[in-house]
């Protein structure tokens, strides 16, 4: 062993597969057949074997405990490290056993690369499958498939084809693909460290050379920075921000972000303790101190990054998790959610998706049992700042904790949802307010009426604009200074620079609301027609118009709203010709509480206005 | 990043993490390699500080040596060192046996600690490859109000995130070097300079590879006698670490049962 390889990081392998295809057994044998062992181990697997009067086994040397020895299965991950002729490795062992999932979890989350192992005379089974999607979910990269017992199946080339053929399709279907497929026989030791003799028709790679060929991780020192901040340290006259850099390099002198804070300053320091000379520069990896040359108030919780590629901003994410709890994961539940160093509250807005990994997904669930995997949607109440893992993998996924430990683990998907950071983040900031001269209670006066916002939402086809319309004209009649803000009146002049994007249609909404607010303080009755989606955007038009905001739910179900059609837009996004259309490819957010709900699959067109105009009547008059 | 930097890194992180989410911590000190290097990571953590009481539990059956470090070191590293003094053998289980006994009274000693100091965090500096047991730790690992280990329902650990809350009664151990190995401490403890007890080293061809009491604790056969000659001596060996420390090896399930117990 050369000094080089010696100082090389070693890798880390996760073997997983279905209880009993063999897991422990390939260890002991990979240990064995690259002179791993220490010494006098074999010996005492052999004299525990003899103990029990059984056959030689080679598990025994990772289920070094009693009750694992006893029961024959493994309970928990064992880490234990052998070499190679190109690198040393950390190899895994993780339960292949249902009740022991988290621990499989705990064991495969740390790892590079996993073997995956199937019995060929079994076959594939649920664990097979099950893992095989936690690895996805888990974000590891490389995983090579063994086919495992072929002695027991006559060493017969068809029955691989069958089973790598078959579990090659699984594979694909979630979005992995297999480094390679390898029939082996842990307990004879073929294709482990040499080519069979058994199998001559098989001419691929043996199992050392598949792991010697996979590749560590790339660093991730090229991409945006994120700093997840741990602590704030004042044990001395230095004022210290500890965090790790989990992507991108920073330097002295370098203007930082806080997210969600939204503060900036300009890195002082960079601080170590028994170094030969203080750095200047630090990369991903690195668990570093920093001081600032102003003093913000940053907590730990914050995201550093630089101000050109911050995180995503939002409070609420899509998820792909794996659940442990011992009980279901709900709709409407709450949790506490670990994203990097924040902890906060989350609620389970929406399960969106079970994936079965027996069967096929069921799409109607409300919950996700134990051990099964699946989509949501999580809502927090502050501000997140995150990423999509493709970005940060760090920012990219999250924890759920309930009773003090993890329940679920997952994976960001931020598809459908915008970024609110431009929306919170307040550029102009030099431009102090007046007090008008003329009050709202003279505009009130003169008017006969107060103003207000009456925002309607709802999805297309729901009746916004029919109801808006025709309430504009009576109240118009009754005497009050009315108008409809709408699609045709914004779209075609303030916001014509805005597209449907989920970020410009955010910023739509952002608009109106503050127009429809100007409107209100004017002493106008604003109706607001817009489909506004997202339950954020509302809250901040309601932020701007203060206590004169309504909001009113026009209420129509997506069967309802595609059967009426009025506009042939669903037919179009069903068809594939109108991108990101609500309900279809892009979420509706229901309103929690709205001030009115006008259910307009229950009530006629006429009826829908007079509930509006005695609503309206009531409030303003 | 060399290697060493990456695991650093990873146990600077734990002590953060530890430090921002729990009360009342305490490191134990063993005065060994290992919780040297433990010590010396959280003054790299915290930046030469370090916010915690030093645990030294004394069976009164140390190396001379092992005493006079002590001695030496709290001083040097300005450590805010308490001890406290292990029970006598006869009050252990008699069903142990005799080397594991011996042993056992360490847990007793840390019992009593952690119940008069009412410590809510114990860091321990062990690894997963000294001992098949000692594999399956996680980072951060809840015990009860007894002390005891629940080996097969421990909490799943993933995503750098750990089990930092937790319900009244229970304390956590906190493990920042689980992840390294015995050439690991070796290799890092020449880079950084941190002292050692001489016990280490070779005289008259015999050398201690692990420290413990000394009735249990056997030298090895070995030259070394600079950290450079233990770490040729290491890449080679196939002998394990804790071959010299008898409690491990008078029945298969020994370690097991000292550790289920609250053993470190």
């Amino acid at each position: 062993m050369t000094m080089q390889s010696m100082h090389a990081q070693p890798l880390k392998i996760v073997i997983v597969g279905h209880v009993d295809h063999g897991k422990s057994t390939l260890i002991g044998r990979l240990f064995h057949d690259t002179g791993s062992l220490p010494d006098g181990k074999m010996e005492a697997i052999q004299k525990m074997c003899e103990r029990r009067g059984m056959p030689f086994e080679w598990a025994f040397l990772m289920d070094s405990i009693q009750a694992e020895r006893d029961q024959g299965i493994t309970i928990d991950t064992t880490q234990i490290r052998f070499k190679t002729g190109r690198r040393s490795y950390v190899i895994i062992d993780a339960p292949g056993h249902i009740e022991f999932l988290k621990n499989m979890v705990t064991g495969a989350a740390s790892s590079e690369a996993a073997l995956l192992l199937i019995d060929a005379d079994e076959g594939i089974q649920e664990q097979s499958r099950r893992h095989g999607y936690l690895l996805s979910l888990l974000g590891i990269p490389q995983v090579a498939v063994l086919v495992n017992k072929m002695d027991l199946a006559g060493y017969d080339a068809s029955r691989f084809g069958e089973i790598a053929e078959q579990y090659r399709g699984y594979l694909e279907s979630i979005g992995v693909s297999a480094s390679g497929f390898i029939p082996i026989s842990a307990r004879e030791g073929d294709n482990i460290a040499e080519h069979s003799k058994h199998m001559p028709w098989y001419q691929g790679p043996t199992v050392l050379q598949i792991l010697d060929g996979f590749e560590q991780p790339p660093p991730l020192e090229d991409r945006p920075l994120r700093l997840l901040v741990q602590d704030v340290y004042k044990f001395d006259h230095r004022r210290i921000i500890a965090g790790r850099i989990e992507a991108g390099r920073i330097e002295v002198g370098d203007e930082v972000l806080f997210s969600p804070s939204n503060k900036t300053a300009r890195i002082k320091s960079i601080e170590a303790w028994s170094v030969p000379e203080r750095p200047t520069v630090a990369a991903a990896g690195q668990s570093v101190g920093v001081t600032l040359e102003t003093q913000i108030f940053v907590e730990r919780g914050e995201v550093m990054s630089h101000a050109i590629d911050p995180p995503i901003e939002t409070n609420v994410f899509k998820g792909r998790l794996f659940w442990l709890g011992q009980r279901p994961l709900t709709k409407g539940a709450t949790y506490t959610l670990k994203h990097g160093t924040l902890e906060c509250p989350v609620t389970v807005e929406r399960v969106e998706r079970v994936v079965d990994t027996g069967v096929l997904d069921r799409s109607d669930a409300t919950a996700i049992e134990r051990h099964a995997v699946g989509e949501v949607v999580l809502r927090t109440r502050r501000l997140l700042a995150l990423d999509e893992p493709h970005v940060s993998p760090a920012t990219g996924r999250f924890v759920l904790v309930q009773d003090h430990a993890p329940v679920a683990g997952g994976q960001i998907s931020m598809k459908g949802y915008p970024d609110q950071r431009d929306l919170v983040t307040v550029r102009a900031t030099n431009i102090t307010a007046v007090g008008h001269a003329v009050t709202r209670e003279a505009r009130a006066g003169r008017n006969g009426h107060k103003g207000g916002v009456f925002w309607f939402t709802g999805l297309s086809g729901a009746g916004k604009s029919t109801i808006a319309l025709a309430a504009e004209a009576e109240l118009f009649t009754r005497g009050f200074q009315v108008y409809v803000l709408d699609g045709d009146n914004i779209r075609t002049g303030l916001n014509a620079n805005l597209g449907f994007s989920p970020e410009d249609r955010a910023e739509n909404i952002r608009r109106v609301g503050e127009v429809a607010a100007l409107f209100a303080d004017a002493g106008f009755v604003v109706i607001s027609s817009f489909i506004s989606p997202y339950r954020a955007d509302r809250e901040r038009a309601r932020t701007a118009a203060k206590d004169d905001f309504h909001e009113i739910y026009i209420k129509a179900s997506l069967a309802v709203c595609e059967e009426r059609d009025p506009k042939g837009l669903y037919r179009k996004a069903r068809a594939g010709e109108i991108r990101d259309f609500t309900g279809i490819q892009s979420p509706y957010e229901e309103p929690n509480a709205p001030e009115l709900v006008i259910d307009t699959a229950e009530l006629s067109a006429d009826d829908a206005v007079a509930r509006f105009l005695a609503y309206i009547q009531a409030r303003l008059a | 990043m060399s290697y060493l930097d990456t695991i650093e890194s990873e146990s600077i992180y734990i002590f953060r993490e530890a430090y921002a989410k729990l009360d009342n911590i305490a490191i134990l000190w063993s005065l060994g390699k290992d919780s040297n290097v433990v010590l010396w990571l959280a003054r790299k953590a915290f930046f030469g500080h370090i916010p915690f009481p030093i645990l030294f539990i004394d069976t009164e059956k140390e190396f001379p040596q092992v005493y006079e470090f002590r001695d030496r070191y709290v001083g040097e590293w300005n450590l805010n060192y308490i001890e406290e003094q292990c029970p006598p053998v006869e009050e252990m289980d008699p069903t142990l046996p005799p080397a594991a006994r011996l042993a056992a009274r360490k847990t007793y000693g840390l019992k009593s600690a952690v119940a008069k100091h009412g410590y809510r965090g114990l860091v321990a500096g062990i690894r997963r490859d000294e001992e098949a047991i000692r594999a399956k730790e996680r980072y951060f690992s809840p015990r009860d109000d007894t002390g005891a280990w629940d080996l097969r329902d421990q909490p799943p650990e993933f995503f750098n995130q750990y089990m930092t809350s937790f319900p009244p009664g229970v304390h956590i151990r906190i493990h920042p070097i689980l992840h390294w190995t015995e050439l690991d401490v070796w290799k890092y403890t020449k880079r950084e300079g941190i002292p050692l007890v001489d016990l280490y080293f070779a005289k008259n061809g015999k050398r201690y590879r692990s420290l413990g009491e000394q009735e249990i604790t056997h030298p090895i056969a070995s030259d070394a006698t600079t950290i450079d000659d233990i770490i040729a001596e290491l890449e080679v060996t196939r002998v394990p670490e804790r071959s010299g420390r008898a409690m491990d090896h008078e029945a298969e399930d020994s370690f097991e049962r000292l550790r289920a117990a609250g053993y470190m």
